[in-house]
C-alpha cells in the first residue's frame, strides 16, 4: 500500500522546481532544465494515475512514454535554436534577446543596450 | 485526512526517493555552476524513475534511464559546451529579480498540492494487485489500443528532428 499524497506531493514540488528555474534562469539552457522538470512532474502524476485507476488500457503508462517522446523531441529543438540563437548573437543570455527579428542593420543586432 | 503515520515500507522508500530527487533538483535549479545544474538534474531524473519503479510502472521507469538520463542531459550538456559555458560559477546565471518567480513557483506548487490532495487525499494504492507495467504489457497497449497516436507521434518526432536539421544548417551565415 503506498499513499497517493507522496507521489502528488512530490509531483508538485517538481512542478514548482520546474516553474522556478524557468522564470529565473538567464541562462537559455539551464531554462530548458527547468521545462524538464515540470515534464517530469507531469510523467509521475500520469504513472500514478495509471497505477491508481488500475486501467486495462495502461492510458497513464502509454501517455508517460509519450510525454518522455516530446521531451526528446522537444529538447532537440530547444537546443538547436539555443545554438543558432548563440551563433548569431554570441549570447544565449535570454533578457538580452528582446527582439524576435532580423536584423537590419549594424545598430539594431537585437540585443538591448 | 486519512492517517499519514506509520509509513509503509513502499512509502519510506518513495519518501526517500522524493527527498533525493526534490533536493537534487533544488541544487539544479539554484546553482550558478552550469555545469552541475545539469549533472544533478541527473539525479533528479533517476530518482524519479526510481519512482516510477516503486509504482510498477517498470518499462517507463527503464526508458526514463534510457531517453532522459542517456540522451537527454547529454544533448544538454554538449548545448552547455557548444555555447561555451564557462566550467566555473557563472555570476549571471540568475536574473537580478528574486521574489516574483519565487512567488509564482510557490503559489503554483501550493496550488497543486491542495488540488491534487483535495481530489485524491484519501486514496490509498495497492501494489500487490496491480498489474506490472513491464515491457510486454506497455508493448500491447501501445501497439493494440494506442497505435494512432504512436504513429502520429513518429510523424512528430521526424518533424522535430528535420526541424533541428534545418535550423542548425540554415543559421550563421547572414
Amino acid at each position: 500500500m503506498i499513499h497517493v499524497a507522496y507521489p502528488a506531493v512530490l509531483s508538485a514540488l517538481l512542478l514548482s522546481l520546474g516553474l522556478y528555474a524557468v522564470l529565473r534562469r538567464r541562462n537559455a539552457i539551464l531554462v530548458l532544465i527547468g521545462v524538464e522538470l515540470m515534464l517530469n512532474a507531469a510523467t509521475l502524476l500520469l504513472v500514478l494515475g495509471d497505477v491508481l485507476t488500475a486501467d486495462d488500457r495502461h492510458s497513464g503508462q502509454v501517455l508517460a512514454l509519450f510525454v518522455i517522446t516530446l521531451a526528446a523531441a522537444e529538447i532537440g529543438l530547444g537546443l538547436a535554436i539555443a545554438l543558432l540563437v548563440f551563433r548569431q548573437r554570441a549570447d544565449i543570455n535570454i533578457d538580452q534577446l528582446r527582439l524576435l527579428r532580423e536584423s537590419e542593420s549594424e545598430e539594431s543586432k537585437g540585443i538591448a543596450p | 485526512m486519512v492517517d499519514l503515520w506509520p509509513l509503509s515500507g513502499p512509502e519510506w522508500v518513495f519518501v526517500l526517493l522524493g527527498v533525493v530527487a526534490v533536493a537534487s533538483g533544488l541544487f539544479a535549479v539554484t546553482t550558478r555552476n552550469l555545469v552541475h545544474a545539469a549533472l544533478s538534474l541527473v539525479v533528479t531524473l533517476g530518482a524519479v524513475a526510481g519512482c516510477f519503479l516503486l509504482l510498477t510502472a517498470e518499462f517507463v521507469a527503464w526508458v526514463q534511464v534510457l531517453i532522459y538520463v542517456g540522451a537527454v542531459v547529454v544533448l544538454l550538456v554538449f548545448g552547455l559546451m557548444l555555447t561555451r559555458a564557462p566550467i566555473g560559477e557563472s555570476p549571471d546565471a540568475d536574473s537580478e529579480s528574486r521574489w516574483p518567480p519565487l512567488v509564482v513557483a510557490v503559489s503554483a506548487g501550493a496550488a497543486v498540492i491542495v488540488l491534487l490532495l483535495d481530489a485524491f487525499g484519501r486514496a490509498t494504492v495497492d501494489l500487490n494487485a496491480a498489474e506490472i507495467g513491464t515491457a510486454e504489457v506497455a508493448g500491447a497497449a501501445v501497439f493494440r489500443t494506442w497505435v494512432l497516436p504512436f504513429e502520429v507521434l513518429s510523424v512528430l518526432l521526424l518533424a522535430a528532428l528535420v526541424g533541428a536539421i534545418a535550423l542548425s544548417k540554415s543559421g550563421g551565415e547572414e
